[in-house]
């Protein structure tokens, strides 16, 4: 074993890629490993948080539905009460309507009754007194036996 | 056995352990190591450049993710042993650990195959096959591992220097572990020693564990059980667990001494 020149062709060798090594290859393979760790490490870290998102939004939608539930039956009572409610409503003004129509129908058969009756009791007054006069002819004096006559109309009534 | 029965043992085994030398006494290069190791290197950060120019922190590729899962098992085991914020501790900790484990597999490439190659090609341009050497594995060449760990030493001391300045690192060499004036000189030379001590363990425990692992294999080709592959083969399942074990060792203890040279007492 002798040891020559060779160390110093292999020292020099050594120096030089080692320098090498440091300047053109650790730097990029250690940068892409690392940002890969942090890029991996974020990706782990989003999928945790998307689950919980998930999570959260499953229970959201599901309290969401509860909700819409109940108040699609509170609503369907509500309208089913205020049906009940038109149909009571309509019933009374219905029966309102009838009594009213049957009172005016009533109130304009009496009118007419009575200007029926006024009509008739004018005739048989005319005629009565047409009827007296006829019989008396001038005797009777119209001024002096209207009492009789208006005791008579009277008793028409 | 690669050139017949002409050639004893001790020439086999000589040859597989001979590197293929150019120049003279201190000026030889061994050309086989240096090849062999820039190769592994060049492979080591072409095909991980390739993967940091696309890089993005989208859905991977497949070679991206398996060098994604290189990255990360440094990065963390940096982490968990360094505690400050350092730019070059971990590519060289990822450098190292690559380089280590590719220059290491090459034991695992079956011990002829590459040498025989090559002393066809030699002995065809005319040479002596006898003299071409091949010795594949850069980690089982001194030379290699005590570069490393002088590339890691010189580190150590720069960032001690850099920490906690001149006088605090010469502080830390002498005033521990006796805190007396009278004995500073007595702690410096323990320090001294002990601070020797790790890149030379370094440098030798990655050359003794190949080295021995290679000489196994030459061993185990020579009986000649190696053409049924059996002995070979068990060898080579226990040695794939010494070759990523000597490169993550190699790696956690350059991350320690660092993060020692980082610290103040």
């Amino acid at each position: 074993m002798n040891i020559n020149a060779t160390l110093i062709g292999e020292l020099i060798a050594f120096l030089v890629f080692v320098l090498f090594c440091m300047k053109y290859v650790w730097p990029p393979i250690i940068n892409a490993i690392e940002t890969r760790q942090q890029k991996i490490a974020d990706g782990l870290a989003a999928t945790d948080r998307a689950e919980q998102d998930l999570r959260l939004a499953q229970e959201k939608a599901k309290q969401h539905l509860v909700e819409a539930k109940t108040q699609a039956s509170a609503l369907i009572d509500q309208a089913k009460k205020r049906e009940q409610q038109i149909i009571e409503e309509a019933a009374v003004k219905a029966q309102a309507e009838r009594e009213k129509i049957l009172a005016q129908a009533k109130a304009e058969v009496e009118a007419e009754r009575i200007r029926a009756k006024e009509e008739l009791r004018k005739q048989v007054a005319a005629l009565a007194v047409a009827g007296a006069e006829r019989i008396l002819q001038r005797s009777i004096d119209e001024a002096a036996h209207s009492d009789i006559l208006e005791k008579l109309v009277a008793e028409l009534n | 056995m690669a050139s017949g029965a002409e050639i004893t043992s001790k020439e086999y085994i000589t040859h597989h352990l001979t590197n293929w030398s150019v120049g003279e006494g201190f000026w030889t290069v061994h050309v086989d190591t240096l090849g062999w190791s820039i190769l592994m290197g060049l492979v080591f950060l072409f095909s991980f450049r390739a993967v940091a120019k696309k890089a993005n922190a989208g859905v991977p590729t497949k070679w991206q993710c398996a060098v994604e899962m290189v990255v990360e098992f440094i990065d963390s085991t940096v982490k968990s042993t360094f505690h400050g914020k350092s730019p070059v501790i971990a590519p060289l900790a990822l450098t190292i650990f690559v380089w280590v484990l590719l220059m290491n597999l090459l034991d695992l490439v079956p011990v002829d195959f590459i040498p025989y190659a090559t002393q066809q090609i030699g002995a065809s341009m005319g040479y002596d096959p006898h003299h071409v050497y091949m010795k594949i594995v850069p980690t089982t060449d001194l030379n290699m591992t005590i570069a490393l760990a002088l590339g890691v030493f010189i580190l150590m001391i720069y960032y001690s220097i850099k920490i906690k300045g001149v006088g605090g690192f010469i502080k830390e060499l002498t005033t521990q572990p006796f805190n007396t004036p009278w004995l500073y000189w007595f702690n410096f030379i323990l320090e001294v020693v002990a601070l020797l001590a790790k890149p030379l363990s370094l440098a030798l425990r990655l050359f003794g564990n190949m080295y021995a692992g290679e000489l196994i294999f030459i061993l185990i080709a020579m009986t000649g059980i190696y053409q049924i592959f059996g002995l070979h083969f068990i060898w080579a399942a226990f040695h794939l667990l010494v070759i990523p074990l000597q490169a993550f060792i190699f790696t956690i203890l350059t991350v320690v001494y660092l993060s020692m040279a980082h610290e103040k007492h």
